[in-house]
C-alpha cells in the first residue's frame, strides 16, 4: 500500500517535473502553449542561486521569470510577429568567474539579451563577459557605482546606483525631520562595509546633513556577515545620537533591529538607508514589535500602480516575499523586452540601440520615463517608507506618498 | 610507465591543449577550458607542498590572493604596466610564503596543526584586506579600468577587446603558458635532487633528517614555489576579470578548490592536478546537465551529486586518478605483452 | 589612547565592562558549538569539516519542530539531541568511515564532500529564506546594569556549562566512556583489551553531533536559520578547540570564553571589522607556542 503511494507520487512528481520544465523552457508556465509564428527570442537570466546570495539571487530569478510570463502570456513580442520570450537560465553560484562564464555558454546558445545578476561584484564580471560578445546586459540590482563607470555601452542599469539612493536618502531625511520641527540634532550612521557600499554612504550623508545643522556624531562600522551587535548597541547608548541611519543586509539588518530591542536602545527614529529588513514584509511579518516604524529610504515600487500591486499578488501567491529582489528583476526584465519590442528584431546591436534609446515610461517604478545616461537610467530613484502597524507606507516623497510620516516615534 | 612513455603522453596532452582551439570555437567550451586549466594550476601549487612534500595547507587562497592584490594594487595606486607588475606579483607572494614557512616550520607544526595555522593565516588575510581600506580598498575590491582599444590589447594585458583572435584565445593561451611554465617547473623538481629530499622529507621527515636532510630548508623551498605557482593563478584572475575583492581573493573557495583538484588526481604526481581539474568539472558539467532534465532549474542539486561523487572517488579510488590510469595502463599493457 | 603605539578610542567603563560581559555570552555559544568538535577531534583525530553542515541542520530540525508543532525550542532538544546522535552515529559508522579507509587526510576530504551535500540538499529542501524563530520571551531578561541580558542568552550560558558537565561526568564515570577515553588514548592497545573500536568511533561522532544539536537549540531563538549558518561559527570553533586543547571540554568552555571576551573587546578599541583578527592572531600564536593548547594533552 505504501509503495503504491510512493510509486504514485514518485510519478507524477517526474511527469510534473518533465512537464514543467517543457513548460518553463517553452518560456510559459501554467498557460495553455500556443503555436507562435516566429522563432523564439532567448534573453540570458543569470543570478547567484546557490551559495552566500542564493535568497536574493532566488528571488531576482523568479522576478525576471514572472516577466517574461506575462509578456508571453500576452502575446509575446508583437513586432516579431508575436515570438515567444525563451529564458536562459545560468546560476553564478555566487561566484564572479562562474557568472562570466555563464555568460559565455549564453553567448553560444545566441541570446539576444542578458539580465542579471544581483550581487555588484558578480555583475561586474558578466557585463565585461557580454560586452565581449556585444550582448546588451541589464543590471537588475547591483547598486555601486563602478558597474556604470567603466565606459562599456553594452551595460544598462535600469534601477538607481547607490549615489542616487544616499542623495533622495538625505533629502528624503531633511523633509520627514523639517515636517516634525526639526528635532533632529545628532546623527549616527550604522553600516556595513565588506560590500563597499556602507562606506560611501556615510560620506554622502554627513556632508548633506550638515547644512542643515545636523551632526554625524559617529560612524559605527561592522562586516558582513555579523553576528553581533551588543558592543555597537553599547556605544549607541554611551552616545545616545537623536536618530540612527543604519545601511546593510538583511539578516545583519534583522540582528541589528532586534539587539536595540533586546538592549532597549530607543532614538527618536531609527531612519535607514538601504536597510537590509527595514523595508521587508517578511521582516515586519516575523518581528512586529522591532520593525515599528522603522523608515528607509530604499528601493520601491510606485504604490498607486495596478501592475506593481498585481505582482505583488503573484508574488505572495508562490509563498515568496516580495522585496526588492523581485520587483527590480522584473523590471529590469521589462525593460529588456520592451527594447526589444521597439528594436522589432533580436539582433544584440539594434537591441542595444534600443535601450539606449528608451524612453519606456509603462513600468510599475516611481521612476518616470526612462533615460539612459552613460547605461544608467537617470529617472531612477528610491522611495523613502516606513513600518506602520503590520504594513508598509510611503511617506516621501508625496507625489508617491501613501502614509503620513510619524516622526519621531511615540514614546 | 617508462620515461619514454611519460613524455610521449605530455608531448600528446600539450600538443591536445595548444591546438584545441583549431577545433572548439564555442566560447562556452574555451571558458570550460580556461577555468579548467586555471584550476589545473591553482591545484599543482597546492600540490607542490601537499603532494610531493606531504604538508596539507588549507588555506592556499592566501597565495592566490596575496598575488592578485599584488598584481591589481601595483596598477590601480602606481600606474605600472601588469607585466612588470607579475613579477612583483610572483616574488611578493613567495616572500609571504617564506614568512608563513618559516614560522610553521621553524615551530615544528605538521599535520592538521600546519593545515590549521594555514587556515589561519588566510583567515587573517581577508580580514585585513577587508579592514585596511586605504590600503586595499576594502570590501569594494579593486577594479582596473577596462581597455577596449584593440591596439592596446597586448600592451595592457586585456585581450577582451583585441582583434578577433585575441578576442577568443588570449586568456586561453595565456593560462596555457602559465600552466605550462608551472608544470615543467614541476617536473623538473620531481626529478631533481630537491624533489627526492622532498619526498622523502613527506615519507618520514624525522629519518630524512638523520640521513642528512635538512628538512626545514626543504619545506621552505617547497613552500615559496608552491606560492609563486598558484601566485600566477591569481595574476591571470586579475587580467581576466579586472577586478578583486577580499571574498574572492582569500574566501575559502579558493582553497578548497585548489585542494581538491589534485587529491582527486593523484597527490605527488604532475599529470595528477590537471586530471583532477577537468575531472571536476566534467562532473560539474555533467552533473549540470543530468540535473537539468530532472529536476528542472532547481538549485543546488548539481552541487549534491558532485559533492556524493567526491566521496565515492575518495571512497574507492584514494590514490587519485591517476593511480587508477595506471593501474588499467599497466593492464592493458600486461595483456598486449602477454 | 595609546596603546602599543595604535591610537585606540576611549570609552566609558560601562561600555567596556559591558562589552566583556557580552564576549562571555557570545563565548558560551563558540563553546557549545566547539564541544562537540573537541571530543570528535580528541578521540578519531580528525578536524570534523562537516560540524558546520551539522549545526544547520540541527537548527532546521529545531525551526520546522518550532513552526509546525509549537514546539519551545529549548523543549525541542528531547527530541533533537537523540535525533542528532543516531545521524551522527550513521554518518560515521556508513560514510566517513567507510569511505576514508582510516587515512587522515582523507577523513578531511570526506567530511568536506559531505558538508557541501548536507548544505545544498538543505538548499534544495528548505530553500534559502532565512527562517526566524521569535519566542515569547525573547525580550525579558536581567537589567545588569551596563547592559541587559535576556533570557535566551542567559540559558544559552546556562547550557554551555550543564552540558560540559554533564559530558565530563559522562566520561569520567560510564564504562562508554571510559572506553571512549582508552581508544582516544591508546588505540591499538584498546582494540587488543577487546573494545569495538569502530563502534566507539561511531559512538563518539554521534555525541560530537548530539552536542552540537544541543547548540542549535540554543541558538535558534537568537540566530535566524539559512543554510549558510554554519560557516558563521565554525572557524571560529576550530580556534577555540585549538585554544582548549583538542579533546578537552572544559578547554572548549574556557576557550570559548576567552576568545569571545577577546573578540569583543578587539571588535571595540579595532573596529568591528578589523576586530575579528584578534581571532586569527590568537590562533597563530596558540599553534606556533602552544599547540597542545591550554588543557590539552601533551602528545609522545
Amino acid at each position: 500500500m505504501k509503495n503504491k503511494i510512493k510509486n504514485t507520487t514518485r510519478r507524477s512528481f517526474i511527469q510534473g517535473a518533465t512537464a514543467g520544465t517543457a513548460l518553463a523552457a517553452a518560456g510559459i508556465s501554467g498557460f495553455p502553449h500556443v503555436v507562435r509564428a516566429a522563432d523564439p527570442v532567448k534573453v540570458g537570466v543569470i543570478h547567484p542561486v546557490t551559495g552566500w546570495a542564493q535568497y536574493s539571487g532566488s528571488q531576482c530569478r523568479f522576478g525576471a521569470l514572472a516577466a517574461i510570463e506575462e509578456v508571453n502570456a500576452s502575446g509575446g513580442i508583437k513586432s516579431l510577429g508575436g515570438a515567444a520570450v525563451d529564458a536562459m537560465l545560468g546560476d553564478a553560484q555566487s561566484k564572479a568567474e562562474v557568472g562570466a562564464g555563464e555568460v559565455e555558454k549564453m553567448a553560444d546558445a545566441g541570446v539576444s539579451a542578458i539580465v542579471g545578476a544581483y550581487a555588484s561584484n558578480i555583475c561586474l564580471a558578466t557585463t565585461q563577459a557580454a560586452a565581449k560578445h556585444g550582448i546588451p546586459h541589464a543590471v537588475d540590482v547591483g547598486v555601486s557605482d563602478k558597474i556604470v563607470s567603466r565606459g562599456l555601452t553594452n551595460t544598462f542599469r535600469f534601477g538607481p546606483g547607490f549615489g542616487a539612493i544616499t542623495k533622495a536618502g538625505v533629502e528624503g531625511f531633511l523633509a520627514v525631520n523639517k515636517a516634525a520641527g526639526n528635532p533632529t540634532k545628532t546623527v549616527a550612521i550604522v553600516n556595513e562595509e565588506t560590500t563597499g557600499f556602507g562606506a560611501g554612504i556615510a560620506g554622502i550623508m554627513t556632508k548633506g546633513l550638515a547644512p542643515a545643522g545636523i551632526e554625524v556624531v559617529e560612524v559605527l562600522s561592522h562586516p558582513t556577515p555579523n553576528k553581533d551587535f551588543r558592543n555597537i548597541a553599547l556605544k549607541l547608548k554611551e552616545i545616545d545620537p537623536d536618530v540612527l541611519i543604519p545601511s546593510h543586509y538583511y539578516n545583519e539588518g534583522v540582528l541589528f533591529l532586534r539587539t536595540l530591542q533586546r538592549q532597549k536602545v530607543q532614538p527618536k527614529a531609527i531612519y535607514s538607508v538601504l536597510g537590509g529588513a527595514s523595508s521587508q514584509y517578511r521582516f515586519v511579518s516575523e518581528f512586529p514589535d522591532a520593525a515599528q516604524y522603522v523608515m528607509d529610504c530604499n528601493h520601491w515600487f510606485d504604490p498607486k500602480n495596478a501592475g506593481a500591486l498585481a505582482l505583488q499578488k503573484k508574488t505572495n501567491a508562490a509563498g515568496l516575499h516580495y522585496n526588492y529582489e523581485v520587483f527590480l528583476a522584473y523590471t529590469a526584465m521589462m525593460f529588456t523586452l520592451d527594447a526589444i519590442e521597439r528594436a522589432g528584431s533580436a539582433d544584440r546591436t539594434a537591441i542595444t540601440e534600443a535601450m539606449t534609446a528608451s524612453t519606456w515610461g509603462g513600468h510599475i517604478m516611481p521612476y518616470g520615463a526612462t533615460k539612459m545616461e552613460n547605461g544608467q537610467n537617470t529617472g531612477a530613484r528610491p522611495l523613502v517608507m516606513q513600518v506602520q502597524g503590520s504594513d508598509i507606507g510611503v511617506i516621501n516623497p508625496s507625489e508617491y506618498a501613501t502614509a503620513e510620516a510619524i516622526f519621531p516615534r511615540p514614546a | 610507465m617508462t620515461t619514454r612513455e611519460r613524455i610521449l603522453g605530455w608531448a600528446f596532452i600539450l600538443c591536445a591543449l595548444a591546438l584545441a582551439p583549431l577545433f572548439i570555437t564555442s566560447n562556452r567550451w574555451i571558458d570550460f577550458l580556461e577555468l579548467t586549466l586555471f584550476i589545473a594550476v591553482l591545484g599543482q601549487g597546492w600540490n607542490v607542498l601537499g603532494g610531493y612534500g606531504g604538508q596539507y595547507s588549507f588555506g592556499h587562497a592566501v597565495f592566490f590572493g596575496t598575488g592578485a592584490y599584488i598584481q591589481a594594487l601595483l596598477q590601480y595606486k602606481l600606474g605600472w604596466s601588469p607585466w612588470l607588475t607579475l613579477w612583483f606579483a610572483i616574488s611578493g607572494t613567495a616572500a609571504v610564503a617564506a614568512m608563513i614557512g618559516y614560522l610553521s616550520f621553524r615551530y615544528g607544526l605538521r599535520g592538521s596543526y600546519f593545515a590549521l595555522i594555514t587556515l589561519a593565516f588566510a583567515e587573517a588575510f581577508h580580514v585585513v584586506s577587508r579592514s585596511w581600506s586605504s590600503f586595499t580598498e576594502g570590501g569594494q575590491g579593486v577594479q582596473l579600468t577596462l581597455n577596449q582599444d584593440p591596439a592596446l590589447a597586448l600592451a595592457t594585458f586585456q585581450f577582451s577587446f583585441g582583434g578577433p583572435f585575441m578576442k577568443a584565445y588570449g586568456f586561453y593561451y595565456t593560462i596555457f603558458a602559465i600552466l605550462l611554465i608551472s608544470y615543467a617547473a614541476t617536473w623538473w623538481m620531481e626529478h631533481s635532487r630537491f624533489g627526492a629530499q622532498l619526498v622523502a622529507v613527506r615519507e618520514n621527515e624525522d629519518a630524512a633528517e638523520a640521513l642528512g636532510v635538512n628538512a626545514f630548508a626543504v619545506k621552505m623551498r617547497a613552500i615559496c614555489l608552491s606560492a609563486a605557482i598558484t601566485a600566477s593563478g591569481g595574476v591571470y584572475y586579475v587580467q581576466k576579470f579586472l577586478f578583486i575583492e577580499p571574498g574572492i581573493a582569500y574566501g575559502t573557495a579558493k582553497s578548497v578548490e585548489a585542494l581538491f583538484a589534485p587529491i582527486i588526481g593523484g597527490l605527488g604526481t604532475v599529470l595528477g592536478p590537471l586530471i583532477g581539474s577537468f575531472f571536476i568539472h566534467g562532473v560539474g558539467e555533467v552533473a549540470k546537465e543530468a540535473i537539468h532534465g530532472i529536476f528542472g532549474d532547481r538549485p543546488g542539486v548539481d552541487l549534491i551529486l558532485f559533492g556524493i561523487i567526491l566521496v565515492l572517488i575518495l571512497a574507492f579510488a584514494p590514490r587519485g586518478l591517476v593511480g587508477l590510469l595506471e593501474r588499467v595502463w599497466i593492464r592493458l599493457k600486461a595483456r598486449r605483452d602477454a | 589612547m595609546e596603546f602599543l603605539g595604535l591610537d585606540l578610542p576611549s570609552y566609558g567603563w560601562e561600555t567596556v565592562l559591558g562589552s566583556a560581559i557580552s564576549g562571555v555570552f557570545l563565548g558560551s555559544i563558540y563553546a557549545l558549538v566547539a564541544l562537540g568538535l573537541t571530543l570528535i577531534y580528541g578521540v578519531l583525530h580528525i578536524i570534523n569539516f562537516a560540524h558546520g553542515a551539522l549545526l544547520m541542520l540541527a537548527m532546521y530540525a529545531v525551526f520546522f519542530l518550532w513552526k509546525f508543532l509549537g514546539l519551545d525550542p529549548y523543549l525541542a532538544m528531547i527530541i533533537v539531541v537523540p535525533g542528532a546522535y543516531v545521524f551522527g552515529y550513521g554518518l560515521q559508522r556508513g560514510i566517513i568511515g567507510k569511505a576514508s579507509h582510516g587515512r587522515d587526510e582523507i577523513i578531511l576530504l570526506v567530511t568536506l564532500g559531505v558538508s557541501i551535500v548536507i548544505e545544498n540538499a538543505a538548499l534544495f529542501f528548505f530553500s534559502a529564506s532565512e527562517r526566524s524563530v521569535l519566542v515569547p520571551y525573547d525580550l525579558d531578561g536581567i537589567d545588569l546594569g551596563v547592559t541587559y541580558a535576556v533570557y535566551p542568552e542567559l540559558i544559552a550560558l546556562g547550557g554551555s556549562l550543564l552540558i560540559t558537565f554533564a559530558l565530563w561526568l559522562f566520561m569520567s564515570l560510564t564504562d562508554t566512556g571510559k572506553a571512549i577515553r582508552a581508544v582516544a588514548k591508546e588505540r591499538q592497545g584498546a582494540r587488543l583489551v577487546g573494545i569495538n573500536v569502530d563502534h566507539i568511533f561511531a559512538v563518539t561522532f554521534g555525541i560530537g553531533t548530539a552536542c552540537v544539536a544541543a547548540a542549535a537549540s540554543l541558538l535558534v531563538p537568537t540566530y535566524a536559520v539559512h543554510p549558510q549558518i554554519g560557516y558563521l561559527f565554525v572557524l571560529i570553533a576550530f580556534t577555540v578547540v585549538v585554544l582548549g586543547g583538542m579533546g578537552s571540554f572544559i578547554g572548549a568552555l574556557v576557550g570559548g570564553f576567552l576568545i569571545g571576551v577577546t573578540e569583543q573587546l578587539g571588535r571595540l578599541y579595532l573596529g568591528e571589522s578589523m576586530g575579528v583578527i584578534t581571532i586569527s592572531v590568537i590562533f597563530i600564536l596558540v599553534l606556533l607556542f602552544r599547540p597542545t593548547g591550554l588543557f590539552g594533552q601533551r602528545s609522545g
